[in-house]
C-alpha cells in the first residue's frame, strides 16, 4: 500500500483566524482508490481543513500537493476544475432543475449551439446507471429525497473527472437503506481509483467502510490510522481526548446521599418515550430539581435534538412530556419557557443571540418576551439586571450597549446564559455551552453550572467534552446514533474509559473496557 | 416503493400532472373557462378576430412580460419597465419629430433601454444592492427622461411608422398588425432561449440557487447582467410596439405597467422567488389579463375598476396555489 | 455618559451623516437661488415659508414611511400603503359626501374613523397573508397594490367624490398653534410610533424579529403577532396619509390619491438608514428621508424645472444614497483608497447569515 503515491498531499497546514488557531500544522495524505475517514469533534478542524483543501480559505503556511505538483485553488471552482470535488451535505445542487440538468449544466451537450436535451438525458441515464441508479432524469431533483439528490451530486462530481472527492457528512441525514446504497456506490468508485475523503460523525459507517483514518483535535492532527489498527475505542478516545486538566478541579458535586435526596419526590422533567421521527429516536429521561444530567455523545448523535425536544423548538411526535408529575404538551418554546424551561443553543450566532441588538437587549430578550412587548421592564430595572449578570459572569467588554455581534465567543456565551439566567428557569438547557471559548470562561461556566445546581436549578448539560460532563453531571445519559442508549449514575466508579465505551460501542457492560 | 426506497419515483401515476405544471394548467383552464363564458354570452366573441385582437392590442405588454419572465426567473425583479417603455416611444416621438431617419431612431431607440438594463444589472450585481431599489431608481430616471424630453404628447408622422402601424396582415377573413406579430416572435425567440441555450438554463440555475449555481461554475454575475439586460432591450421593443400602437410618445404612458406585466408573469405561473415558470406560461397570463378586460369591455355594465379588482383576486389565488404546490412538492 | 456620546458620534459618523449632507447641500442651493427660501414668517398667526411648506408637504409621505419603517425593520415590505391610502381616503370621502350637512364635526370624525377601520382590515389582511400563511411579503401585498386601486374605485364608482367640508379640510391645510395642521399630524404620530415602539419593548421586538428570527422564536417571542401587528400599523398610517391628501384637495380620486406613495416611503426608509433586510430601524432617518425626498421635489419645483423632471433627480439621489450606503460599494471604494491592507477572514461567516 505505501508503494503508491499519494494524490493529493497536505502538509503542515496552518490556518489563524484572528484569536483562534483553527490548523495547526496539519498533514493529511490521500491515496487513489482509498476511503479516507476524517474525524473530529467540533471545532477539531475538519471544515476548515476542507474549506483549505478546496481554496475557500487560504492557508497560513503549509504546502498542497496534488498529483505532485503544488497548487493552490482560489476557489471550489477551481477545484472541481482540478479534480477535488466536494458533495456536501445539504446538496448544492438546483432543486428546480432535472436531474439530467443537474448533472450536466455548464457543460450541457449542444447540438449547433442549442441545447440537446436528448442526447443529455441519454447521457445521465447511462452515468446514473453506471452507479446503480435507475430513476426518471426528466424528474425535478428537489422531488428526489436527499440520498438521490446526493448520489446525483457525487454522479456529477465524478463525471467532471473528480480524482479526489469530498463527502462532508453525506449520511447525516438518511436512513439506513440510503447509507447503505451510498456505501455500495462509494466502494464503487474506490475500485475505480478515485479517492474519497470521508467526513462522518457515525462510527459504525467508518468502520464499514473506511481503509484510513485522521484524527483532529483542536486544530491538531492527533494521527492517521488503519482503520484496521485502530479499535472503535481508540478512536473515540483520539477524538476527544484527555483534556491535560489545567482546570482547577470543582467541588465533586455528587455524593450517595444527595443522590438519593434527589431522586425522591417527583421528578421535575420527565420525557417518557419522546421522539421525533428523522431526528431522535424514542426516549425516556428524568430530570429532578437540583441535578445537573450531562448528554454525552459524539457530535450528531441526536443531543441536540433531545435537547429541543423538551424546549419544544422541534415538536415531537411520539411520546409523552410531564413537568411536575402532570402531563403537559410542549409545541413551542413559548410553552416551555411558560414552565420555566430554559435552553441555550449550541449555535449561538443563528440560534442564539440577535447580533444586531445589544448586550442589554440580548440578555433581557427572553424575559421581556415572557411579558409580552406592552410591559416593557423598566429601564433601571433593565440595567441592574444587566449590570449584575455583566459582573457575575464577568462579561467583557462590560459595555451593555455593546451590539453583541462584536463580543468573542466566550462573552457571547454568557450573554445567551445571563439572558435564561434573569428569567430563573427551574430546567436550564445548555447545550455545548463551553464550545469555542477561552478556558477562563470555561471554568467559570462550569463553576457556575455547578451553584445553580446547588441552589435547586435542574440542569441537562450537553458537552462533547466527557471530562466536563463527568465533572458537573449527577448522571449521565449517553446518545449514540440518534439513540438514548443508556443512562450511568455518576457515582466514584464512573470514569471516561466507560462511557467512551458506550459511545463506541453502544453496550454499557462493564468490565469489558480495553486497557 | 419498499424493494427500491431510493429508486422509487415521487409516486405518480401517468395521469397525474407534476406539480411544477400545475399553475400553468391552471391558468390554461381559467383562460378555456373565461374564453367559453365570452363566446357563450356574447355572439362576437367566438370571431377568431377577438383573438387577434387581443395580441394586437397587448403585444406591447406581452414583450414586456417577457423580458420580466428572465428578470423574475432568476428571483429579482424590474419595476423600470413601464417607464422604459415610456422613454423608447417618447425618444422616437422625439427624434423622428427632428427629422431622423427612421432606421436610425429605431436603433436608438432599441439601444436605451438594454443599455439602462445592463447598468442596472452591474449595479445590482457589484455592488449588491437590492434589484427592487435599483430598478426603483431605474424608473425614476427613465420618467424623468420622458418628461425632460417634453411634457405633452408628441404625435409621430413619419412615413415608415405610419404604413407599418397601419399595415395589416391578412390570415384569411381577419388580420393581425405588424406588432402583434413581432410580439408573438418574441415570444418564440426568448421561449428558445430559455429552453436551449446556456444563458436561458443559467437563469434558471441563478433562481434556484445562487450559491449552489455559483459553486458549480455557472457564470451568476453575467447572467444576472444579462437578465436586466434582455428585460430593458424587451421593453424597448414594447415601447417601439407601443408607438406603432398609438402613433405617438406620451410621457405619462405605461404609468403602472410594471404591475400588469408583473402580475401577468405570476398569474402565468412563475414563481416570483425564481427558478420556475415558463414563457408559455407568461404568454397565458397576458391573455387572461387581456380577456378579463375584454369581458369587461363586452360587459359593458361592469366598469373598468373591476380589472384591478379581479387581477387582484386572480394574483391571490395564483400565489396561494403556488404556495400549496410548494408545500406539497417540499 | 460616555457611551452615549460614542453612540451619538457614530450615528453622526455613519447611518445619517450622508442623508443630511444631502439633505443640507439641497437647501443651501435653494438658499443660494432664492434668498428668501429660507425666511419663515408669521402671518395672521399662521407660519409661513419654504421650509414650512416642505414640511406640511412630506406629512403624507413620512407618515406612510414610519409604518414602513416597522414592516421593513421585521424583513418585511408594504407594496399595498398607496393603495390603502386610497382606500381610506375614498371611504372617508364618501361617507361625508353622503351627508346632508357636511360641515358637521361629528360627520368628519365618523368618515374618518370608517376609514381607518377599513384600512386596519385591509392592513389584517396583509398580516395574515404574510404572518399567517407564510407569503412572501413582498408578494403578498401586490396583491392589495393591485386590488386596493380597484377598490378605491368601486368605493367611488369611478368617479372622484368631491366634497365640501370645512373641518375635513383642516386636516390637510388647517392650521394648530400657527403651524399647519398635518405637521402636527406627522409630529404627534410620530411621537406616537416612537413611544409605540420605544417606550414598551415593541421596537425590540421588532428589531430582534427581523435581526434574527430563530433566535428570538427560541427566545419565546410570538414573532407572527409582531409580523401581523406591524402591517396593520402600517396600514393604520397609510390610512392617515389618504385622509390628509384627499383633505389636501378636498376631493378623493381612487387613481390618484397615494400614487407611489409606496415607492417613495421605501425610499425614505432606506435613506434613513434602516436595512431592507431588517433589523435595527430608525425612525428619525426616516422622517430626515421623507423630508429629503420632498425637498428635493420641492427644490425642482422652485428652481423652475419641470416638476416630471424631479424623478431624474430622485433617481440619482436614490442610486447615489444607496451605493453609498451599500457595504459592497464601501468596501471597494476603501480597497481602492488603501489597498495594502491585509483581507481581514471573517471567522464562521456562514454560520453567522440568518433567512431573515
Amino acid at each position: 500500500m505505501s508503494e503508491r503515491h499519494p494524490v493529493l498531499t497536505m502538509t503542515a497546514i496552518s490556518k489563524i483566524f484572528p484569536g483562534v488557531r483553527a490548523l495547526d500544522g496539519v498533514d493529511l495524505r490521500l491515496f487513489p482508490g482509498e476511503v479516507h475517514a476524517l474525524m473530529g469533534e467540533n471545532g477539531a478542524g475538519k471544515s476548515t481543513l476542507i474549506k483549505v483543501l478546496t481554496g475557500v480559505y487560504g492557508t497560513d503556511s503549509g504546502t498542497i500537493t496534488l498529483d505532485g505538483a503544488e497548487v493552490s485553488f482560489s476557489g471550489p471552482m477551481q477545484a472541481t476544475a482540478a479534480g477535488v470535488s466536494t458533495v456536501y451535505q445539504e446538496v448544492n445542487l438546483l432543486p428546480n432543475l432535472s436531474v439530467a440538468e443537474n448533472i450536466y449544466i455548464g457543460r450541457e451537450p449542444r447540438r449547433l449551439g442549442a441545447v440537446n436535451w436528448r442526447e443529455m438525458r441519454r447521457r445521465a441515464k447511462d452515468l446514473l446507471a453506471r452507479i446503480d441508479l435507475h430513476i426518471d432524469v426528466t424528474e425535478l431533483l428537489g422531488n428526489y429525497s436527499l440520498a438521490v439528490q446526493q448520489m446525483v451530486a457525487i454522479a456529477r462530481a465524478v463525471d467532471i473527472r473528480a480524482r479526489v472527492l469530498i463527502l462532508d457528512e453525506p449520511t447525516s441525514s438518511l436512513d439506513a437503506d440510503e447509507v447503505a446504497q451510498l456505501m455500495r456506490i462509494m466502494r464503487q468508485l474506490r475500485d475505480d481509483g478515485i479517492a474519497i475523503i470521508f467526513v462522518t460523525h457515525f462510527l459504525d459507517q467508518v468502520y464499514a467502510i473506511a481503509d484510513r483514518i485522521t484524527v483532529l483535535r483542536n486544530g491538531r492532527l492527533v494521527g492517521e490510522y488503519l482503520t484496521s489498527e485502530l479499535p472503535q475505542i481508540a478512536l473515540v478516545e483520539k477524538m476527544i481526548g484527555k483534556e491535560l486538566d489545567a482546570l482547577e478541579r470543582l467541588d465533586e458535586a455528587t455524593s450517595g446521599e444527595d443522590r438519593a435526596a434527589l431522586e425522591s419526590g417527583t421528578p421535575l422533567v420527565a420525557a417518557d418515550g419522546l421522539g421525533k421521527s428523522g431526528s431522535v429516536a424514542p426516549f425516556s429521561l428524568t430530570i429532578h430539581q437540583g441535578e445537573v444530567v450531562g448528554l454525552a455523545g459524539l457530535l450528531g448523535s441526536g443531543r441536540t435534538e433531545v435537547a429541543r425536544l423538551f424546549f419544544g423548538a422541534d415538536r415531537a411526535d411520539t411520546g409523552r412530556l410531564a413537568v411536575d408529575g402532570t402531563p403537559v404538551t410542549i409545541r413551542n418554546p413559548v410553552a416551555a419557557i411558560d414552565r420555566d424551561i430554559a435552553f441555550c443553543s449550541e449555535n449561538r450566532r443563528t440560534e442564539g443571540l440577535v447580533g444586531e441588538l445589544s448586550v442589554r437587549e440580548n440578555i433581557i430578550l427572553a424575559m421581556q418576551a415572557a411579558r409580552g412587548w406592552l410591559r416593557p421592564l423598566p429601564r433601571r430595572r433593565q440595567d441592574e439586571l444587566v449590570r449584575h449578570w455583566i459582573t457575575a459572569l464577568s462579561i467583557r467588554p462590560a459595555d451593555p450597549e455593546m451590539p453583541v455581534r462584536n463580543l468573542s465567543g466566550g462573552n457571547q456565551q454568557k450573554v445567551l446564559l445571563a439572558r435564561w439566567l434573569i428569567t430563573e428557569p427551574r430546567l436550564l438547557i445548555l447545550d455545548e455551552p463551553t464550545r469555542g471559548i477561552d478556558i477562563g470562561a470555561k471554568t467559570e461556566i462550569q463553576r457556575l453550572v455547578a451553584q445553580l445546581s446547588d441552589g435547586g436549578m435542574a440542569v441537562l448539560f450537553i458537552s462533547a467534552e466527557l471530562e466536563e460532563v463527568l465533572r458537573l453531571s449527577h448522571k449521565v445519559a449517553v446518545m449514540r446514533d440518534r439513540q438514548l442508549v443508556t443512562e450511568l449514575t455518576n457515582d466514584d466508579t464512573l470514569d471516561a474509559a466507560r462511557v467512551m465505551q458506550v459511545i463506541a460501542s453502544g453496550s454499557s457492560q462493564e468490565g469489558s473496557v480495553p486497557a | 416503493m419498499t424493494t427500491t426506497p431510493l429508486a422509487a419515483r415521487p409516486g405518480r401515476a401517468w395521469w397525474r400532472v407534476p406539480p411544477r405544471h400545475v399553475p400553468v394548467l391552471a391558468t390554461a383552464a381559467l383562460l378555456l373557462v373565461m374564453y367559453s363564458i365570452g363566446v357563450s354570452q356574447y355572439r362576437a366573441f367566438s370571431n377568431i378576430q377577438v383573438v387577434f385582437n387581443v395580441f394586437i392590442d397587448n403585444g406591447f405588454l406581452l414583450v414586456v412580460a417577457v423580458g420580466m419572465t428572465f428578470v423574475i426567473l432568476t428571483g429579482g425583479i424590474d419595476l423600470s419597465v413601464g417607464s422604459v417603455v415610456a422613454m423608447t416611444a417618447m425618444v422616437s416621438a422625439s427624434l423622428l419629430g427632428n427629422g431622423l431617419h427612421p432606421a436610425v431612431v429605431l436603433v436608438i431607440a432599441l439601444l436605451i433601454g438594454p443599455v439602462l438594463g445592463f447598468a442596472m444589472g452591474c449595479v445590482i450585481h457589484f455592488f449588491d444592492i437590492q434589484p427592487f431599489i435599483v430598478t426603483l431608481a431605474g424608473m425614476f430616471f427613465a420618467r424623468g427622461v420622458c418628461t425632460w424630453i417634453s411634457t405633452t404628447s408628441i404625435p409621430i408622422t413619419d412615413g415608415f411608422w405610419t404604413s407599418t402601424a397601419q399595415h395589416r396582415i391578412h390570415l384569411g377573413e381577419n388580420f393581425v398588425s405588424v406588432g402583434a406579430l413581432i410580439a408573438v416572435a418574441v415570444v418564440a425567440v426568448a421561449a428558445a432561449v430559455l429552453a436551449y441555450t446556456r444563458l436561458g438554463r443559467n437563469v434558471y440555475a441563478i433562481g434556484g440557487n445562487q450559491q449552489s449555481a455559483l459553486l458549480m461554475g455557472l457564470p451568476v454575475g453575467r447572467t444576472k447582467i444579462a437578465v436586466y439586460t434582455i428585460s430593458g432591450l424587451c421593453s424597448a421593443i414594447g415601447g417601439i410596439l407601443l408607438s406603432f400602437y398609438t402613433l405617438s410618445g406620451a410621457p405619462l404612458i405605461a404609468v403602472g405597467m410594471e404591475l400588469d406585466v408583473i402580475a401577468a408573469v405570476v398569474i402565468g405561473g412563475t414563481l416570483l422567488t425564481g427558478g420556475s415558470g415558463y414563457i408559455f406560461g407568461t404568454l397565458l397570463g397576458v391573455l387572461v389579463l387581456s380577456i378579463i378586460q375584454t369581458l369587461i369591455t363586452f360587459d359593458g355594465t361592469l366598469n373598468s375598476w373591476w380589472t384591478k379588482i379581479v387581477i387582484g383576486g386572480l394574483l391571490f389565488v395564483f400565489i396561494l396555489l403556488q404556495r400549496l404546490v410548494g408545500i406539497r412538492t417540499k | 455618559m460616555s457611551t452615549v456620546r460614542a453612540r451619538a458620534a457614530g450615528v453622526t459618523g455613519h447611518r445619517l451623516f450622508w442623508p443630511l449632507v444631502v439633505l443640507v447641500l439641497l437647501l443651501m442651493a435653494n438658499a443660494i437661488y432664492r434668498p428668501s427660501f429660507l425666511s419663515v414668517e408669521l402671518k395672521n398667526g399662521h407660519l409661513y415659508g419654504s421650509l414650512i411648506d416642505i414640511v406640511r408637504l412630506s406629512a403624507p409621505l413620512i407618515l406612510v414611511a414610519l409604518g414602513m419603517s416597522l414592516v421593513i425593520a421585521t424583513g418585511g415590505i408594504d407594496l399595498s400603503v398607496g393603495a390603502v391610502a386610497a382606500v381610506a381616503g375614498a371611504v372617508a370621502c364618501l361617507y361625508i359626501s353622503e351627508q346632508p350637512d357636511q360641515n358637521s364635526l361629528g360627520v368628519v370624525l365618523t368618515a374618518v374613523a370608517l376609514g381607518f377601520g377599513v384600512a386596519l382590515l385591509l392592513g389584517a389582511w396583509n398580516g395574515i397573508l404574510v404572518a399567517g400563511i407564510g407569503i412572501q411579503p413582498i408578494i403578498a401585498t401586490l396583491i392589495l397594490m393591485v386590488a386596493g386601486r380597484g377598490l378605491a374605485q368601486l368605493i367611488a364608482e369611478g368617479q372622484i367624490i368631491t366634497i365640501n367640508s370645512g373641518p375635513y379640510k383642516v386636516i390637510g391645510v388647517g392650521h394648530l398653534l400657527t403651524l399647519p395642521f398635518a405637521i402636527v399630524i406627522a409630529l404627534a404620530v410620530t411621537v406616537l410610533v416612537a413611544v409605540l415602539t420605544r417606550r414598551t419593548a415593541l421596537g425590540m421586538i421588532i428589531e430582534s424579529v427581523g435581526g434574527n428570527a430563530e433566535a428570538s422564536r427560541l427566545a419565546g417571542i410570538r414573532s407572527r403577532r409582531i409580523t401581523f401587528l406591524v402591517y396593520v400599523v402600517s396600514a393604520a398610517c397609510a390610512a392617515i396619509a389618504g385622509f390628509m391628501m384627499t383633505a389636501n384637495v378636498s376631493s378623493a380620486d381612487g387613481n390618484a390619491v397615494g400614487l407611489w406613495v409606496e415607492l417613495d416611503a421605501i425610499l425614505a426608509v432606506v435613506i434613513g438608514g434602516t436595512a431592507l433586510a431588517g433589523g435595527r430601524f430608525y425612525l428619525g432617518g426616516t422622517v430626515v428621508g421623507a423630508l429629503l425626498i420632498q425637498t428635493l421635489t420641492t427644490s425642482v419645483y422652485a428652481m423652475n424645472i419641470d416638476p416630471q423632471t424631479s424623478l431624474l433627480f430622485k433617481a440619482v439621489v436614490v442610486i447615489v444614497v444607496c451605493l453609498i450606503q451599500a457595504p459592497a460599494f464601501r468596501a471597494r471604494f476603501r480597497r481602492r483608497r488603501s489597498v495594502p491592507v491585509t483581507p481581514v477572514e471573517p471567522v464562521g461567516t456562514e454560520k453567522e447569515q440568518v433567512p431573515a
